[in-house]
C-alpha cells in the first residue's frame, strides 16, 4: 500500500506531533499578558533523569531539572 | 492437570474464535454478552472454574445514541492543567479544525478533528466565550457529546499585542533564513501561531 495523504510540513521535517503541539504551546505562553505569563511558564518546568544502560548497568544519569534549589535552614 | 488443561483450552478457543472472527463486525457492535462456543469449551475442559473474564466486561457500555436530535450540545473542554468546561450544555460550538472553521451544532455527525491555533468560541444563547487554542484535538461523539482538548488555551484579552507582532517579525526573518529542513519548520510553525493570534485579536 502506497503512501496516501500529504503529511503536514512538520511531519515531512521529521517532527513528531507532540513536539509541534508542545511549540505552539510555548509560542502562545510566551506572548501572553503579566501575570498569566508568569503562572504558565511554570507549566513548562520539567524534571526528569535519563540514563542510557550498556552491559545491563546504567549508566551516568543526565539530570534535567527546572526545580528550584532546596535549601536547608 | 490443569497445565493440560491450557493446551486443550487453547486448541477449542482456536477452533471458536476462528468461527466468530469473520462474522464479527465493527468492535464497537460487538454486544457485551459472551462468546458462548468459548463458554461451553471451558466448561468441558475446566468445569470448576469461572470462565475468564475480557476486558470489554470491565467497561462501561457506550452511551447510546437519541433518536431524536438534542437540542443542546454538551462540551468538556479539557487542558492538561485544568478543566475549563465539564458537561457544559451549549448552543453551539466553533472549533479551529485544520480543514478551516468548524461550527459544531447539536446532532453533529461524529467527528474527529484535530485542531490547528485559532479561536474557539462557544455559543451559549447570546453569550459568546472565546479562546485561543494553541493546538489539540476535537472528539465529536454521536450523541452530541463534543470532548474538546488543548494544550493551552486562553482568553483573547490574555494575549498582549505587541509581543505577538514581534514575534511574528522574529519568525517570518527566521524563516527566511533557514537552512535545514527541521528549522525551517519550526520557523515555519513560529509564522502560523504568531499570524493565528494576530488574526484573533484584529479579526
Amino acid at each position: 500500500m502506497a503512501s496516501s495523504a500529504a503529511v503536514p510540513f512538520w511531519r515531512a521535517a521529521g517532527m513528531t506531533y507532540i513536539t509541534y503541539s508542545n511549540i505552539c504551546a510555548n509560542l502562545v505562553r510566551k506572548c501572553l499578558k503579566e501575570p498569566f505569563k508568569a503562572e504558565s511558564m511554570n507549566r513548562e518546568k520539567v524534571h526528569f533523569s535519563l540514563s542510557k544502560w550498556a552491559d545491563g548497568k546504567p549508566q551516568k544519569p543526565v539530570l534535567r531539572s527546572d526545580a528550584p534549589e532546596v535549601s536547608d535552614f | 492437570m490443569l497445565r493440560q488443561a491450557s493446551r486443550l483450552l487453547s486448541r477449542s478457543v482456536a477452533a471458536g474464535t476462528s468461527k466468530s472472527a469473520t462474522a464479527r463486525g465493527f468492535s464497537t457492535e460487538v454486544p457485551s454478552t459472551i462468546d458462548s462456543t468459548f463458554v461451553e469449551s471451558w466448561k468441558k475442559v475446566a468445569p470448576n472454574m469461572d470462565p475468564p473474564q475480557t476486558p470489554s466486561s470491565f467497561m462501561k457500555p457506550r452511551p447510546s445514541t437519541a433518536s431524536s436530535i438534542p437540542t443542546k450540545l454538551t462540551v468538556n473542554f479539557v487542558l492538561p492543567y485544568a478543566s475549563e468546561l465539564s458537561g457544559k450544555e451549549v448552543d453551539m460550538v466553533i472549533i479551529p479544525a485544520t480543514t478551516g472553521q468548524m461550527g459544531v451544532l447539536p446532532g453533529h455527525v461524529p467527528t474527529i478533528a484535530e485542531l490547528k491555533p485559532g479561536i474557539m468560541s462557544v455559543h451559549e444563547g447570546t453569550d459568546v466565550n472565546k479562546y485561543f487554542v494553541s493546538s489539540g484535538f476535537a472528539f465529536l461523539h454521536a450523541n452530541s457529546v463534543a470532548d474538546i482538548i488543548a494544550v493551552e488555551a486562553v482568553p483573547l484579552e490574555n494575549i498582549d499585542a505587541s509581543q505577538v507582532q514581534k514575534g511574528l517579525a522574529e519568525f517570518t526573518q527566521k524563516l527566511a533564513a533557514a537552512s535545514t529542513d527541521l528549522e525551517k519548520a519550526e520557523a515555519q510553525i513560529g509564522v502560523e501561531v504568531h499570524s493565528a493570534m494576530n488574526a484573533a485579536l484584529t479579526g
